[in-house]
């Protein structure tokens, strides 16, 4: 039921989404942004720009049947005037993230014939969940320094510093982590991810597996221009379990005995319960 | 149909659960062990983390395990002062094996050791039961004598102190071997998660001499407890039970085990343990082919808990 009303509440976002990209492409076409008619000069007024974002869900709930989600992000920019001629659309960059902890990566070798966990390094913050999505590749539309500052890429995200290696290769490590988080679907890096249209309305869609862990998710949105961050926006995502996964989850965590005595219980019910019942039939 | 297990923090396919849990059901029916030494590894298999899959195993056993007891305790096979000796000592050994399965969990070897342990141990007694059965199934085709070094085996257990008469089980022995072998196999349990079944069944036969008709229902009652006190302890210090899944596994469990142990009564006892040694020691080279074979990914990542 929850999960319906989430996919019509997604799919009125998206149908009004739309109306309002058909409104203005078509605005900005008749007023000739792109064309030679500009009715409000370049040159006087200095550009401002501000982002402004929305997500379709104000939450993610991990239900005993979730398997996985996806998230809308919108959102529009706001000028103080129309661009003039030669003036590019700004780029997008959206990036969603989980919570991040510390995570020991750790690498087989090959000892006395048998393929064991040797080296181990300890990542001092690495996010659960990291999805990036453009409106062009990175490299492309970002300077490294701002990439640094803003902590934007994958590789900003994850952060090994802090801590004394006993690795020979450290930064084989962190690629490994980034590699396997890749192949869960847990990193996800999607250039032309954003979709920008008429210049001001953008969009993207991000895969939230079944495997995400609950937290709080974040998502921020960077205008670019020349390479630069101009203007950022941020949203708060928490990904909660619900129903039957928060009360489970909740007494392991809280009251472990009584946890463990339940599914104790459950399963000498069970057990005598299957013995009964196939009693009952074969007689 | 997927579901979210709460504990694993991953989705499955619940029909694939039930499944695995069935056929484990059908196995340990038909054999009379618990079933854990086969849905460990395959849990492993399927995705969820080692821990996961060792502690989840134990309510597990519990459920399929504990129909055997009734079943058995109502038949009078079940040596209760035997059963309280390596339940006891179980209990000592389940609890180290509680702690050593924390430590090992910290030092990133759970899985490396866990593997090693089945290796071992199933290669051991699967081959063992090879041996065994093959060499029964010999005898009775040339119609020889039944031959047993058993006893000379046993003697030097004789020679120990502390001496105690288990009635049920007709035997006057030391009560140390029987700690031994109930503190061992508490040890296992919790490491490798399993009930110990195939290792407690050979042990009381050929080690103690028990009677073969005592020797189940002892095993099973002794396991039943232990594994319960294991999931609590596992429930507590590692909080590693996955509820969820442990209720998929036995619903899929517990009617496997009923058709396993019809399926258990048409055949003979010499084939039966020939094809469960087959069984295991099948297990054994799959595993063992992982510590030795080349990985395709040599990193792996584990999340530090918080604290």
């Amino acid at each position: 039921m929850n999960a319906l009303s989430k996919r019509w509440r997604v799919s009125w976002a998206s149908a009004a989404l739309c109306l309002w990209a058909c409104l203005s492409a078509g605005l900005s076409h008749a007023q000739g942004a792109d064309g030679p008619m500009t009715p409000f000069g370049p040159a006087g007024i200095p550009l401002e720009e501000r982002i402004l974002t929305g997500s379709a869900q104000d939450q993610v709930a991990i239900t005993a049947t979730f398997s996985g989600s996806e998230l809308f992000v919108y959102g529009a920019i706001a000028r103080n005037r129309f661009l003039a001629v030669g003036e590019n659309s700004p780029e997008i960059i959206i990036v969603v993230r989980g919570p991040s902890s510390p995570i020991m990566v750790r690498k087989k070798d090959r000892i006395g014939g048998l393929w064991m966990n040797n080296e181990a390094v300890r990542i001092a913050a690495a996010p659960s969940y990291y999805a990036v999505a453009s409106t062009k590749p990175l490299p492309e539309i970002l300077e490294e320094l701002d990439d640094f500052t803003y902590r934007i890429s994958i590789d900003r995200a994850v952060l090994i510093a802090g801590v004394p290696f006993s690795a020979e290769n450290p930064a084989n490590f962190r690629e490994a982590l980034i590699r396997l988080k890749r192949q869960s679907g847990l990193y996800r890096n999607t250039p032309f991810g954003v979709t920008l249209k008429g210049g001001t309305l953008y969009q993207a869609r991000f895969r939230m597996p079944a495997n995400i862990i609950e937290g709080d998710y974040q998502v921020r949105v960077f205008l670019v221009r020349d390479g630069r961050v101009r203007d950022q926006a941020r949203i708060e995502l928490p990904v909660r379990k619900e129903g039957v996964e928060r009360v489970l989850y909740a007494a392991a965590q809280e009251t472990p005995f009584l946890y463990g005595l339940l599914t104790l219980l459950t399963a000498l019910f069970c057990g005598w319960g299957a013995s009964e019942l196939f009693r009952l039939l074969r007689r | 149909m997927t579901i979210y297990l709460p504990i694993a923090e991953l989705s499955v396919n619940a029909l694939l659960i039930i499944g695995l849990g069935g056929m484990v059901g059908v196995i340990s029916g038909l054999f009379g062990v618990g079933g854990g030494f086969l849905l460990t590894p395959l849990l492993i298999l399927i995705g969820i983390p080692p821990a996961v899959a060792v502690s989840t195993q134990a309510p597990q056993i519990v459920a399929s395990s504990f129909s055997g007891v009734l079943a058995h305790w109502k038949r009078r096979a079940v040596d209760v002062k035997m059963g309280f000796v390596l339940l006891g000592a179980g209990i000592v050994g389940s609890f180290i094996g509680v702690e050593i399965f924390s430590y090992l969990r910290e030092l990133g070897q759970v899985e490396f050791f866990v593997t090693l342990c089945y290796v071992v141990f199933l290669g051991l007694v699967g081959g063992l039961m090879a041996f065994e059965s093959v060499s029964a199934l010999k005898r009775r085709r040339n119609g020889g004598l039944v031959t047993s070094n058993a006893a000379k085996r046993r003697r030097w257990i004789h020679k120990l102190p502390w001496k105690v008469r288990f009635k049920q089980s007709k035997l006057y022995i030391s009560v140390i071997p029987p700690i031994l072998i109930g503190f061992s196999i508490g040890i296992l349990g919790a490491i490798m998660g399993v009930g110990g079944g195939f290792i407690m069944l050979p042990a009381l036969i050929y080690l103690l001499g028990m009677p073969t008709n005592v020797v189940v229902g002892t095993s099973l009652f002794q396991i039943v407890f232990v594994m319960m006190f294991t999931t609590i302890l596992h429930a507590v210090e590692n909080r590693t039970v996955d509820a969820v899944l442990a209720l998929l596994l036995l619903l899929g469990g517990v009617v496997g085990a009923q058709f396993g142990a019809v399926l258990g009564a048409r055949l003979r006892g010499e084939q039966l343990r020939l094809l469960l040694a087959a069984l295991v020691l099948t297990v054994c080279l799959v595993l063992a082919f992982d510590l030795i074979a080349t990985p395709s990914e040599l990193y792996s990542i584990s999340r530090i808990e918080a604290g």
